[in-house]
């Protein structure tokens, strides 16, 4: 392996997005359940509910400002270590881009203000609105990107003219065959990722023994979505696994480490595949089940790893492991959500300590299950960089060694150090729980407060007090 | 091609770059000026001040940097190589100056060092801005439609000067910003920041105006030529008039209009480098027709943009109007 600004590019990028990933997975979760909790605060009355969507608020404004500082990184590191990429499909991946920050990041940005420093400052229905349009603007920006990325795995829509892609369908591109799934697959991991999050917040409250009223609540929703969504999962993914077959076949043989396509494939619960033999060394596996899964039969073939030439196959170690991973963490996550939502109805989900003591330690399954999944789709896509459009080796930056190689150090030494500063400070504030309902702060009825008349129509609108007066403070 | 695409390309990105460096350069100039008070309340105000605005003030960067790629990758392929180090060390700074608005409130009360991140990311931002900026003035090296120069091709004395210059720059526009949304100390102590980084701004204005002409012929003749002079005489004079404008009201009791006046001393000193580079976008080789994108990937986003951005200006302006009225030293906290 030679190390040069390829090999330290592609480095760098992968860890930049594996960090960057991790809190828009999130955020998309996160700003959709304070929605959630400000509708039901508004509607019932019920003063947890402010308390719980004030609570995730401050853990959201943590996390969103690290995806704003790592996604900024990231639309411009196509420029700086992808030139050549970004020419070659910039007339098509381009607008997808343009469009994101247009209809997605304007919205998020703006209305995070009014979301974070709103709470006096807005009457609640329009707070509320603003936790919507914040977390449509999360889902929006998703929308965009998982487009570009599933052209990218299977452009269309498209003409190549001396080594560049020029647009000929606009709908064929933006609704690309492989995007619809690959979308839904990735909006339900992180919706179920925060569900965990939720769910161990929760755990966590109850194992110590106090706020049991914000925690219980925490961790019914959390156990309702898991339920709900774990599932849910397992069949988009398994929809999303049939479309890799017909549309990308050598990542298909990849994660399967399939390498004779005169056998139907086995499904390989475990293997050490041995690229340069061409074999799996100490493979388990069950006869068959890996064509029911991908071509619906026992007996159906499917091209292997040795129908493509070397130069044109993905490696095989990382779609294969990331695989069972993400396979393996979703089991899990189906297994434990129904044994939740058993134990609720049978009305003893409180008192199962040991199920409790598990459900504090579940939060990071989600994220490791969907950088896994990722690790996949994305390795599983090489050698290619956009597929038959664009290599990977082919799309570097005209720079030099030495400076990715400074550049990927700095990124290393201030990655750990500022997300290590946050996580530690999520941590704190997650300890720290919501605030305790009290006899200072008087039940507010949200949607049936009088209005004062003698105030004038602008602290109608705003509240109590001048606009002017109100200090804008931070959501705590 | 539809020669007037690339046109209506490049006003956009300009306007995009243009709202960046106004609305972000306020964001990043009360950073700037963070340690000029040690007091922690007075370091709340300030930061508070654009607290509900920064993340979309930020969002501009991204439409100029993602607005460059579609309607000119080309362009973008050039200038983010050709300013690798600067741009990366831009988003570093970023990133610190980012996570300072949200950790610097959780760490209390250990949050001195994200006082630190909030100022030395916000100024090594503007200083790497202003490197880049310097170095799209003098120029890139370009070799068969790619960069083709070395990795320090950045680094002279005059981009530095410019590094220094939109600090300065970034600088009075966040003094300014206090003295219109804060009051008290903070209010008072800027407006006599803002009179110092004022001078400092319009003598960075002048020597620029003297280099740059001096140090590349085709800046001198756009502006020298009689018949241009003609149009373009009144440029440097209302850019004088502005500066004036801002010692003036800084001096009477003014609080909105110095902000409003540096904000025309910026809209002026950006058109005045459009027109010394026009049709150039990768200076002095490749123009804007040259680096252009497909004609149907301007107009699938141009149909968009011509209803978005009417939305995000009114959007913004509806988080700026919620968010009106000063921010005072005297309210409460937590």
């Amino acid at each position: 392996m030679i190390i040069d600004a390829f090999l330290l590019s592609r480095i760098q990028f992968a860890f930049t997005i594996s960090f960057h990933i991790v809190f828009p997975a999130f955020t998309i979760g996160l700003s959709a359940y304070i929605a959630t909790l400000l509708a039901l605060w508004i509607r019932t009355g019920d003063q947890k509910f402010h308390l719980l969507a004030r609570f995730w608020t401050k853990i959201f404004a943590v996390s969103f400002a690290m995806g704003v500082v790592s996604g900024i990184v990231l639309s411009y590191q196509f420029g700086t270590n992808w030139s050549r990429f970004s020419v070659a499909v910039g007339n098509v991946i381009g607008p997808l881009i343009g469009y994101e920050v247009l209809t997605a990041f304007f919205l998020e940005a703006s209305f995070l203000g009014v979301m974070l420093f709103g709470w006096k400052r807005v009457p609640p229905w329009l707070h509320c609105l603003s936790a919507f349009i914040v977390a449509g603007g999360t889902a929006l920006s998703g929308f965009w990107i998982l487009s570009a990325n599933s052209w990218m795995q299977y452009p269309a829509g498209h003409e190549v003219r001396d080594g560049i892609a020029y647009p000929v369908d606009w709908l064929q591109i933006v609704f690309n065959p492989t995007f619809p799934l690959r979308f839904a697959h990735m909006m339900t991991a992180a919706y179920l990722t925060t569900a965990f999050v939720v769910l161990a917040t929760g755990a966590r409250h109850l194992m110590v023994g106090h706020r049991t009223e914000s925690a219980k609540t925490m961790v019914r929703m959390a156990i309702l979505m898991i339920s709900i969504t774990a599932p849910a999962q397992a069949l988009i993914g398994d929809f999303h696994g049939k479309q890799t077959a017909k549309y990308q076949p050598a990542k298909l043989a990849a994660i399967e480490a399939h390498w004779d396509s005169s056998k139907p494939a086995p499904l390989v619960l475990f293997a050490w595949p041995d690229e340069v033999a061409g074999v799996n060394r100490f493979e388990i596996s069950i006869p068959g089940v890996a064509s029911l899964l991908t071509h619906g039969s026992m007996d159906a073939l499917f091209p292997s790893l040795n129908d493509f030439a070397v130069q044109d196959r993905p490696p095989v170690k990382i779609p294969f492991f990331g695989f069972r991973i993400m396979v393996g963490i979703g089991v899990c996550m189906i297994a434990f959500g129904w044994l939740g939502a058993w134990l609720w109805r049978r009305g003893t989900v409180f008192e199962s300590r040991r199920w409790l003591w598990v459900a504090q330690y579940t939060w990071p399954l989600g994220f490791i299950a969907i950088l896994s999944g990722w690790f996949v789709t994305e390795v599983g896509r090489q050698p290619w960089l956009a597929t038959g459009v664009i290599r990977s080796v082919d799309a570097v930056s005209p720079v030099t060694t030495t400076q990715v190689a400074i550049s990927l150090a700095l990124f290393f030494c201030v990655y750990s150090v500022v997300f290590a500063a946050g996580i530690a400070l999520i941590n704190r504030l997650i300890d720290k729980g919501p605030d305790e309902i009290s006899a200072d702060d008087p039940p507010e009825q949200p949607s049936r407060r009088p209005l004062k008349a003698a105030q004038g129509p602008a602290s109608q609108i705003f509240g109590d007090g001048h606009p002017g007066d109100d200090k804008i403070q931070p959501a705590n | 091609m539809e020669w007037y695409l690339p046109v209506i390309w490049a006003g956009l990105i300009g306007i995009a770059v243009l709202l960046y460096v106004i609305l972000d350069g306020f964001d990043l100039g009360i950073a700037i000026l963070f340690p000029t008070t040690k007091d922690e309340g007075e370091r709340d105000q300030m930061m508070n001040s654009v607290a509900p605005f920064w993340d979309g003030n930020e969002t501009w960067l991204v439409l100029g940097g993602g607005g460059l790629w579609v309607a000119f990758p080309t362009a973008y392929a050039i200038i983010m190589p050709a300013f690798y180090i600067p741009v990366i060390l831009m988003l570093l700074a970023l990133i610190f100056r980012g996570v300072a608005f949200e950790f610097r409130w959780v760490a209390k009360p250990k949050h001195q060092v994200w006082d630190l991140a909030f100022w030395l990311g916000s100024t090594v931002a503007a200083f790497s801005q202003g490197l880049i900026l310097g170095g799209m003035i003098e120029g890139i090296t370009v070799v068969n439609r790619e960069f083709a120069g070395g990795p320090f091709d950045w680094l002279t004395p005059f981009t530095v000067m410019c590094g220094v210059g939109v600090v300065v720059g970034y600088a009075l526009l966040g003094a300014t910003w206090l003295v219109y949304k804060t009051d008290g100390k903070v209010a008072e102590r800027a407006r006599g920041q803002a009179k110092m980084l004022l001078l400092g701004l319009m003598a960075f204005a002048v020597l620029v105006s003297l280099w740059t002409p001096y140090a590349h012929p085709r800046i001198a003749e756009r502006w020298f030529t009689p018949s241009n002079m003609m149009l373009l005489w009144p440029f440097p004079l209302l850019t004088a008039y502005c500066g004036y404008m801002v010692w003036k009201r800084l001096h009477g009791q003014h609080e909105f209009t110095p902000f409003a006046f540096t904000i025309a001393i910026f809209v002026l000193c950006f058109l005045g480098l459009a027109i010394s580079n026009y049709p150039f976008l990768v200076p002095p080789s490749l123009t804007i027709w040259d680096v252009a994108a497909a004609p149907s990937s301007h107009v699938f986003v141009l149909i968009g943009v011509s209803f978005l951005l009417p939305m995000i200006l009114f959007y913004t302006a509806f988080v700026y109007w919620t968010f009106r009225g000063k921010v005072r030293a005297d309210s409460g906290y937590h």
